[in-house]
Formats: structure tokens, sequence, C-alpha cells
């Protein structure tokens, strides 16, 4: 085209690899997604809300009536509550992605010469970052309610890095579901119904061994589970057993499937 | 370029969803620097033609190059040479309007420091500059659409894809956006343009494809297919009911055809109108007839035909039942 031969200097894009572009066009959107968090202050809000209500729910409407096994209740219930707290974080990923489909800014994306994967990456950054401000206000509040964490410098290390994780991991299914369902609304219902059983069929709130056979084989198995009791034993300094490699597994197994699974959905998304 | 290649070509673009069929043929050629105007009613296919041509759509048949790249099979190198305008403001409102520019320009992979430069130059040129450094939550409709057609020129593409640009702005807006389009295409921009208003493309469009249920129904420049309908159109009003009937006669004698040739009458209205040839000098000799019938006339005028006449002509129906409204018949001229 004549137009491109006559662009100035400085007007020409820049050349670099594909894998280049991936990170710096992914990097564009996640900060275009965290400018925005402040500037929405009741999404933050209302994010952080929730999980209080549920600590204070725990440990002070049902927790009494709960027995761990000799454990304090906070100490037991504050894993939980911080696992469910991330894994819920997928479902703001789904629905922000869900309005940039609404509003058109998808099909703008779609037809710029980016990267295929940003619109992802950027989003599930950005709200890996929300999370940790999240789980930092959540354990605050834990401590205020008399959680006593034991662990050390390694314990918190694990603790946290498996937590982010989970985070980000769980955001690309999010993402996914999103990238199936299209509308805000029903990404939010659907958010639940698949949140929901994962997190309560699990040792979040209660030990398993009191549910009926079929959901404590399933409770024992899936992945909130071992990432909850993991979590729990790296923050009360107790030790890990063989649940630290299959949470770990866990997470990085969804990100092998979820992330091509979502990239490979984007590419032929369609706004309405 | 290959010399004499259309810079947007479609051919026989086909495309379903579940059992709606959005196209259903759809042949198209723009050749580089000129206007298209992709005209018909909602849901006649032209969005569905702008997703497939600008790489968001695959079709199910048929293939389209746009400067000679397969939308399909070189999707990727194409993205770099076209710009998209959707049909309703793609911008983020959580961004600042300077912000929203940088962005886009980032994403065309031009650097930090001209992508700056280049937002800097766009709101000046669309009259925001005041306006920049706010979120785009407080824009007004007309703000956002100048904006959104700003954020598809950051790359100064050769080829730009607008989708019923104007629809649902208000007039003024509307003519701010004409103008800048104007503006656009007189500095050598291929441009496809979709709307339903038929004198947004007389007003922007060298050619014009009539699109319909999935294809092109009709193409040619606003004239040729205004001749398609043949000619002028007269238009009387009579004072009373009773003269309707002899007015409608008087018509006839001049009408393109003959008898019945285009003769309508509309009883509430008091209106007669018919197609006619011959101009100025006919209009008198009309005049001199009717008078001599008695006939006392309370309006009466010449009008070449408007696209909604070619609409009508070509399918049967109206384009547009809900024009009332919209600015949209003041180029007829009366004679």
């Amino acid at each position: 085209m004549s137009a491109a031969n006559v662009r100035p200097e400085e007007a020409r894009p820049l050349q670099r690899s594909r894998l280049y572009w991936a990170f710096a066009d992914g990097w564009v959107l996640a900060k275009r997604n965290l400018v925005q968090i402040p500037r929405i202050p009741e999404l933050l809000v209302f994010a952080t809300i929730q999980p209080v209500m549920f600590v204070l729910l725990f440990r002070y409407v049902f927790g009494g009536a709960i027995d761990v096994g000799g454990e304090s209740y906070v100490n037991y219930l504050m894993a939980g509550i911080f696992v469910q707290t991330v894994a819920f974080g997928a479902v703001t990923t789904g629905i922000g992605l869900a309005e940039d489909l609404k509003r058109g800014l998808v099909d703008r994306f779609r037809s710029l010469p980016m990267s295929r994967s940003a619109v992802l990456t950027g989003r599930t950054i950005a709200d890996l970052v929300r999370n940790v401000f999240v789980v930092l206000v959540m354990l605050l509040v834990g401590l205020l309610v008399g959680f006593r964490p034991e662990a050390g410098v390694a314990g918190w290390a694990g603790a946290v890095g498996l937590l982010l994780l989970l985070s980000f991991s769980f955001s690309w299914i999010g993402a996914t579901v999103a990238l199936l369902i299209g509308s805000v609304e029903a990404v939010q219902s659907a958010g639940f119904i698949w949140l929901f059983p994962l997190t309560f069929a699990s040792s979040a709130f209660v030990q398993t061994d009191n549910m009926p056979d079929i959901l404590r084989a399933f409770a024992n198995n899936q992945p909130i589970t071992l990432i909850v009791d993991t979590v729990r034993g790296l923050l009360l300094d107790r030790p890990v057993g063989p649940e630290g490699w299959q949470a770990l597994a866990w997470c990085l197994g969804i990100l092998l499937v979820f992330v091509p699974l979502s990239v490979s959905l984007y590419r032929r998304v369609s706004a309405r | 370029m290959a010399e004499g290649r259309p810079a947007i070509l479609a051919e026989g673009l086909e495309k379903s969803y579940g059992t709606t069929r959005a196209l259903a043929g759809l042949d198209l050629a723009v050749e580089e620097g000129t206007v298209l105007g992709l005209l018909g009613p909602n849901g006649a296919g032209k969005t569905t033609a702008v997703r497939i041509l600008t790489t968001l759509l695959a079709p199910d048949a048929g293939r389209a190059e746009v400067t000679g790249l397969d939308v399909v099979r070189q999707a990727d190198e194409l993205r770099s040479k076209i710009g998209l305008t959707g049909q309703y403001a793609a911008v983020d409102e959580y961004l600042t309007g300077r912000e929203n520019l940088e962005m886009v320009g980032r994403l065309y992979h031009l650097s930090k420091k001209y992508s700056r430069k280049r937002a800097d130059e766009l709101l000046e040129r669309f009259d925001l500059t005041g306006a920049g450094s706010r979120l785009v939550k407080t824009y007004s409709g007309g703000m956002r659409r100048r904006l959104d057609l700003a954020a598809s020129l950051v790359y100064s593409p050769p080829i730009l894809f607008l989708d019923e640009p104007t629809t649902g702005l208000d007039p003024r807006s509307r003519l701010a956006m004409w103008e800048i389009i104007g503006e656009l295409v007189s500095g050598g921009t291929t441009l496809l343009l979709t709307t339903q208003y038929l004198d947004e493309a007389d007003r922007l469009a060298d050619r014009i494809a009539v699109v319909d249920t999935g294809r092109v129904i009709a193409e040619g420049t606003a004239d040729e297919l205004k001749a398609k309908v043949g000619g002028e159109r007269l238009e009387l009003v009579v004072s009373e009911d009773s003269d309707l009937r002899t007015a409608a006669r008087a018509l006839e004698r001049h009408a393109k055809g003959g008898a019945g040739g285009g003769v309508r009458t509309d009883v509430d209205r008091r209106h007669v109108g018919a197609t006619v040839e011959g101009g100025a000098r006919l209009l008198v000799s009309v005049v001199r007839d009717l008078d001599a019938a008695g006939v006392q006339v309370d309006d009466l005028g010449l009008h070449r035909p408007t696209l909604d006449d070619v609409f009508l002509a070509l399918t049967g129906r109206a384009a547009e039942p809900s024009e009332e409204g919209l600015p949209g018949h003041q180029e007829k001229e009366t004679a």
C-alpha cells in the first residue's frame, strides 16, 4: 500500500517476536484493567464485603456448632475463606470479559493486529492483583476475629504462592465460561453454579469425615479440598502430605487445559 | 497492491446463524480510494458483511479479500491495514479519552511516544482536547462516537470500515460526523460504510450497494440508482378532495410510460405523485392543464427521486418506515 510507504519512521509499528507481543499486549491490557479498579470502587468494596460476611457468619454463627477435632475453628476456617475468596474471583474475571463483549470492546480488540491471548492474560493478571488485595483484607479481618497463624517464612510463601496460582488458574476457567455463555447476567449465575458445590462440598468450612460416602469421595478428591488442606497445613505449620503436590498439579493442569481452550474460543467469539 | 485489483472484494459470501440466513451470496467490489455505501434496512446483513471483511467472523461460503489479503487465511496480516468502527461506540467507559486512544496505539504496536502524540493529535482533530482527560463515561453520545472513530484512525489505516456511524445520534452530531467522514475520504482513505439512512449514503458514498435479505440487489452511483426509478417525480397537493381524481387524470397524460405509469394518489393528504421526464418545461404544461381543468393546487413541486424511492422501486416496500424525526429529506429540491 502506498500509504504504508509514506509512513514516517516514528509512525511505523515496532517489529518484535510473537512471544514478545503476547506479553507486551497482555501488559497493556492488564494496566487498562488495573487503572479501572480504583475508578469503580464499588466493585472492590463488594468483592471484599462478601467474604468478610462469610468470615463473620462462620466464625460467630455456625462456628460454635462445628467440630474440627481439637483445632480452634477460626484457625481452621481462615484457609477455607482464603481459598473460597480467591476461587470466586473467577466470576469477576468472567463478568469483566462478558462486559467487554457486550460493549463491543472485544470486537475492537479482535480487529487490531494484537496478540490473540492478550485480552485474556490482561484480564486474568489484573484479577490476580485484585485478589492479592482482597486476601490481604481477609487476613486482617481474620486476625481481628482471632486467627493465629503459626507459619514461618517458607509456610507463608508456600500458602500465598498456592493461593495466587489458584486465583490465576480459576480466572481462566471464568474466562472460558464467559466466552461460552456471553451474557453478563448468565456468567454471574453460572459462576455460582459451578463454584458453590466446589467450595462447600470441600474441607473449606467443615471436615469431610461426616459427609455421606459419595459426597465424601467427591470432596476428598476435588481440587478445592486439596488446596484448602495444603494452605491450612502451611499456615498452621502442620505437616503437608501428598495433597501439596496434588494441589499444585490441579492448578497447573487447569491452566494447561483452560488457557489454550479460552484463547481458541476468543478467536471465534462473536459479540452477539 | 496489484493494479486494477479492488481494495475490497467479496464473492458469494454466505453466513447463517442457526436457521437465520444473514448473507445469501453477497458480492462487493470497492476501488481503492473510493467510498462504498452499504445501504439496507435492519437485518439486511450489512453488519455481518462488515464483520467478515474485518476478520471478526468467518464466512460459511464464498471468499473475500481486503488489500489483496484473504480475510480468513491472511487475517493476522490484514488487521494491520484496517480500521473498524462498529455499530456502538466500542470505547472503554472507565478510561479517559486519551487513555483509550493511547491503548489502541500501543495495540497497533506503535511506540509509547508516538501513541501519545497521535492520541493528542486525534483529540484535537475531533474536538475532544478539553475532554481528553475525563473518563469516557461522562461523555455524550456524540463525543463517544467521535472518540470511537478516532480510535479506528490511530494507525491511519488505508482501509476503513464504519458500521452505521451515525445511528442513534442527534441531528447536530450526525452532521458533525458527516463532516469528519467527508474529510477522511478526501484524504484518500478507502471506506466501506453501512447505513440505514438513505440520505447518508447519498451524501457520503461514491457508489451505493443496496442490500436486502443478505445479497446486493442493486449497485451504482446515487444518480444511477435514481435513474432506475426513472427520472424525477412530480408531486402535487390539491385544495379540494373532489379535484383529486381530475388532477390524477391530468398527471397521467404527462407520466412516464403513460396512464398508470407510476401515478400514486394519497386521499388523506390530497396528494398525487407521478414519475415524469422533461423538467421545468413539463411543469409548465402540467400547470396549464390543471388550470384548464379548474383544479386548485396547494403545493406543486418537481423532486429528484430520493433513495427511499429507489428502495421502494427495487423491493416493493419502504426501506425504513420509521424514518420520521430524522433529518432525511432535505435534499429534495422544489422546482
